[in-house]
């Protein structure tokens, strides 16, 4: 019974598994995964027309369910447009008309992957209308801070928008993607922040796990963030080893790799385990 | 974690990826060209390594960082580049 208390769960809050093939449920699961949540992004094209995100959407909430179920792995997901095709207002407008329609299907956790790209006046409309849209039908926040020189400036812009939304509650948002130079505004400013972990950019197994000594679990994520480009769907479960060579207990790793995204996400009530 | 052990867990690691640096750098100075916007944000970088202040990782993502708060009247590139354009050393 001791071995069995030993084996570890997680919770992968961030993956594109649209972009997955199959064999990654399989490792995932295998390694630990309990559920897998997959938030509304950019498809390495800009989409022609809202009725290619209908189709999206469609996806998300109807197949990528099943493919995980044949793993016996719950999944879950946010909708938006991704401020990387926010540019185009009129098609933000009409992707923001259609989600209602999806938003109260059975594994949608909220509004997401949000935020900006650029930092762009298009992204910053765009970002105004999708909290506003969670606000009005009540939903979680997940929100993108941009890439490399662009995420201090974006992230500081992000917080500005949401505490000047007085009705959002900041620990219902989750802004994720923080390194070292964000993570304390993230933190300090009452959100919840998620790190990315990627072999190449945003953030290292060892640098997360020196911003989560530094600035404590409470209101931290990880998450693998796997997609088309270079990533890795187990990052997590590799970094809850890494942890486990700096001498983490094996209670602080299910803290902050299992209890603390099941304590943000169960502020949906879609968000169940059995 | 003592700071032996850190120095037993990450040393090799550190070492190798600083011996990369060091080659990256030779590697560009012997080609033929200017610095640009990058390579004088690197630079720039690498000074906050010797310093004696603790937070290194976050003063070399600031150094990389664009430090404004107006935003682009108009995205017309979806990438970036990993350094400030208008870096100034």
């Amino acid at each position: 019974m001791a071995a069995i208390q030993e084996l570890m769960r997680y919770i992968e809050p961030h993956a594109h598994m649209v972009s997955r093939v199959t064999d990654d449920y399989l490792a995932m699961t295998t390694a630990g995964c309990q559920a897998v949540c997959e938030p509304a992004f950019w498809a390495g094209f800009d989409r022609g027309s809202a009725e290619g995100f209908r189709d999206y959407f469609s996806l998300l909430t109807e197949h990528e369910p099943k493919r995980a179920a044949n793993f016996r792995l719950p999944h879950f997901c946010w909708l938006c447009i991704n401020p990387k095709e926010s540019e185009d207002t009129k098609l933000a407008d009409e992707v923001l008309a259609i989600i209602p329609d999806f938003i109260n299907r059975p594994n949608v956790l909220g509004i997401g992957e949000i935020g900006l790209n650029k930092n762009s006046r298009n992204e910053i409309s765009v970002l105004e209308k999708h909290v506003d849209l969670a606000r009005r039908l009540n939903q979680l926040i997940l929100v993108h801070t941009p890439h490399l020189e662009d995420k201090l400036k974006g992230t500081r812009l992000i917080i500005d928008i949401l505490k000047n939304q007085k009705q959002i509650d900041p620990g219902r948002v989750l802004i994720d993607h923080v390194e070292e130079h964000t993570a304390p505004l993230v933190l300090e400013a009452g959100f919840w922040a998620g790190i990315t972990l990627y072999p190449q950019s945003k953030c290292t197994p060892p640098r997360a796990i020196d911003m989560v000594e530094r600035y404590g679990s409470d209101r931290l994520w990880l998450n693998c963030a796997c997609d088309w480009g270079a990533s890795d769907p187990l990052a997590v479960p590799k970094t809850a080893l890494e942890m486990r060579k700096r001498g983490h207990s094996d209670d602080a790793i299910d803290f902050l790799i299992y209890r603390n995204p099941c304590r943000f996400l169960r502020q949906s009530p879609v968000f169940t385990l059995s | 974690m003592t700071r032996e052990e850190a120095l037993n867990l990450y040393f090799l690691d550190a070492r190798s990826k600083l011996i990369d640096l060091a080659a990256f750098l030779d590697r560009v100075e012997r080609s033929p060209g200017e610095d640009d916007f990058r390579l004088r944000s690197f630079r720039a970088a690498l000074q906050e390594l010797s310093k004696s202040e603790p937070e290194k990782a976050k003063a070399v993502l600031l150094t990389l960082s664009d430090p404004t708060m107006e935003p682009l009247e108009r995205a017309t590139i979806k990438g970036a580049a990993g350094a400030w354009p208008q870096f100034k050393s």
